[in-house]
């Protein structure tokens, strides 16, 4: 079984600015892959480069098991969805739709059921007739879609596309999206810097900076066992509690130690059997719990903030010079300058080496 | 004490009775010109003869218009502005439309495709149109005698092109980098090139842009003279070139009526054009400011 998408020693620059180094990545038939990352760290460079629409200065792609390095973006077998929906403005829904249909010179009969198709996919039926300036940004953003539908291709290529969408359009048509994805089983490569849309829609996430894959994994292995700092830090809102401290032998046990902390870290899963050395340790919010009990509590910290959420509300601790936060369910009483006693859930803590990387 | 509520009441200030004073007199000063010409295209030499440029005519008289249309001498020869009017449309409407055409093709290659020396040749292009044109005129003359263009209708049209192509090109691609890239990426996914781009989605959208572009170079190659003079040759001499000719032929008295009617008459079209499409004109000089 071939790759859909396999890149391989990929390199782009611009003059003397490299935007990717060497990247090699291979994606499988009918995966969801989302290329997640802070802006400028490449993701949308690179999905351009598997479109065909900017140049590359070194290495391969090959899409469907050809090598399409030297292709042109119509020949590549794939669909493309941008941020700004890139609609033809002087042409109806039903135009937009069956351009790239004409262009391929298709005959008509094909050309309208393919339209009809797409129209009924993505509830567009009744727009059809309209001009893009007389659509809202949801039904904008559908008729991208359904563009990219028509062509009947293998490989879905989304580059931000709910960013220019207001919060409750762009939950809609995230999960439109994924319905889609199960309908059609294409493969799909998603871009974009939004955690949720990566969390929610990915088989697989791809987090990158400056270039670099930091990780590649499942949602759940991003979440709960990321491979540095970054990753670590990125991922997760509000994000991902650190604190100094450094890893001490004591005959059996390994401990971690911060001050006057003092953690068992035996349940831990270490990579390699660590020496002394200085880490940090991250804890989520969610693996923070408020223990009334003196017994098992860690530490004790101040309330500084509550955000109530709702369902859940954040509360925001200082401890020592460490802001941390903990995710609680909505009905606890509060105030801010409470002191309140800490237990931490090391089982899905992660210990990071001073270089970043995940011990 | 008034008590604040609603709309705010509008007030005559200083500044808005200064704004309005500034506003009408620029009127004016464009206005009263006019007014004069066309008072005097329509009275007799007589009434002329006593002075009064600003007085209407006693009655309304046409045969200075009639003559400056078909029957003005310019030199030996007593034909009036209309030979002149027609070597104008002759000369006026191919130089819009190819050096338009050329121009938006110009402004969209550079915007989107980004061709190597694309700068560069922009950059020489805008270099181009700093230089005064009057540099250009004797290296081109020579130039036009050698390849047979010189004194006919092809050398003017084509003289003019070239001089419309770099405010031409400017306007389009100051245009076309507004339009989102993403657009140009959209369209060649789906499989269009470079001219099914450009005349079935770029062009289109061009729209407000064609029409100001056209009407810069409908009244800027109507009103020129220089060029007309030196490439038209005797047979193709524009409007604006005979009118000079009527105006300065002297024999006995000169015929105001006839001179301020033939004038009238060739600078009608420009002002023609602006009165129909001044609501496009205005639209496409605010479409490169604000996004698509």
């Amino acid at each position: 079984m071939h790759s859909a998408v396999s890149i391989k020693d990929l390199k782009i620059s611009y003059g003397d600015h490299t935007v990717i180094e060497q990247m090699s990545l291979n994606i499988a038939p009918k995966e969801f892959l989302v290329l997640l990352g802070p802006s400028g760290c490449g993701k949308s460079t690179l999905l351009n480069a598997i479109a065909g629409l900017s140049d590359i200065t070194d290495g391969e792609i090959w899409i469907s098991g050809e090598n399409v390095t030297w292709e042109e973006p119509k020949d590549r077998g794939i669909g493309m969805v941008f941020q700004s929906y890139a609609l033809y403005p002087r042409m109806s829904v039903r135009k937009n739709l069956s351009f790239g249909l004409r262009v391929a010179g298709l005959p008509k009969p094909e050309i309208d059921s393919r339209v009809e198709r797409a129209a009924s996919l993505l509830h567009l039926e009744k727009l059809l007739d309209r001009r893009p300036a007389e659509l809202s940004g949801g039904q904008r953003q559908r008729v991208a879609i359904g563009r990219a539908l028509v062509r009947e291709v293998d490989v879905f290529l989304f580059d931000e596309p709910l960013s220019n969408l207001d919060a409750k359009l762009r939950n809609e048509l995230r999960v439109e999206i994924k319905k889609l994805h199960q309908q059609l089983g294409n493969t799909m490569i998603y871009v974009t810097h939004d955690q949720i849309e990566a969390l929610t829609l990915a088989d697989r996430i791809a987090i990158m900076r400056d270039g670099v894959i930091q990780q590649l994994g499942t949602p759940a292995e991003i979440y709960h066992r990321p491979a540095n700092l970054f990753v670590a830090g990125f991922i997760g809102a509000p994000s991902m509690n650190f604190i100094q401290g450094s890893i001490e032998r004591d005959g059996n046990k390994m401990l971690f130690k911060a001050g006057d902390l003092t953690l068992d870290m035996s349940g831990y899963a270490f990579a390699t059997r660590p020496q002394a050395c200085p880490v940090t340790l991250g804890v989520r919010p969610e693996h923070l719990s408020i223990r009334p009990e003196a017994g098992d509590t860690a530490l004790h910290a101040a309330v500084s903030v509550l955000e109530p959420m709702g369902s859940d509300t954040v509360v925001w601790l200082t401890w020592k010079d460490t802001t941390l936060s903990l995710r609680v369910m909505g009905d606890l009483s509060l105030q801010p300058g409470d002191v309140i006693g800490i237990g931490l859930d090391l089982s899905k803590a992660s210990l990071f080496a001073s270089d970043g990387n995940r011990l | 004490m008034i008590h604040p509520r609603g709309p705010r009441p509008t007030q005559i200030t200083v500044a808005r009775i200064g704004l309005y004073a500034f506003l009408i007199s620029a009127a004016l000063f464009f206005a009263v010109p006019l007014y004069v010409m066309i008072v005097t295209s329509l009275k007799t030499m007589d009434e002329i003869r006593l002075g009064q440029i600003f007085a209407l005519p006693l009655r309304l008289d046409f045969a200075a218009w009639q003559t400056a249309w078909a029957g003005a001498c310019a030199g030996g020869e007593c034909t009036g502005v209309r030979m002149g009017f027609l070597n104008s449309v002759k000369i006026t409407v191919p130089a819009v439309v190819i050096s338009v055409l050329i121009g938006a093709i110009n402004g969209y290659a550079l915007s989107f495709w980004r061709p190597k020396a694309g700068r560069l040749m922009f950059g020489l292009l805008m270099t181009g149109a700093l230089v005064p044109y009057q540099i250009f005129l004797y290296p081109l003359v020579r130039a036009m005698a050698v390849m047979g263009f010189y004194n006919s209708l092809g050398g003017i049209i084509l003289v003019h092109v070239l001089f419309g192509l770099p405010l031409v090109t400017l306007l389009f691609r100051n245009y076309f980098v507004t339009i989102p890239e993403e657009l140009f990426k959209a369209a060649r996914v789906d499989g269009a090139g470079f001219w099914r781009i450009f005349i079935e989605i770029m062009l289109p959208m061009a729209l407000p842009m064609i029409v100001v572009a056209s009407m810069f170079q409908f009244t800027g190659i109507w009103n020129d003279f220089l060029l007309g003079v030196v490439f038209a040759g005797r047979d193709n001499l524009p409007m604006t070139v005979q009118l000079n000719n009527i105006v300065n032929t002297t024999m006995g008295e000169r015929n105001y009526n006839v001179n301020m009617a033939a004038t009238i008459l060739t600078a009608i079209i420009p002002l023609a054009i602006y009165f129909l499409s001044g609501r496009w004109f205005v639209r496409g000089i605010a479409a490169g400011a604000v996004k698509g």
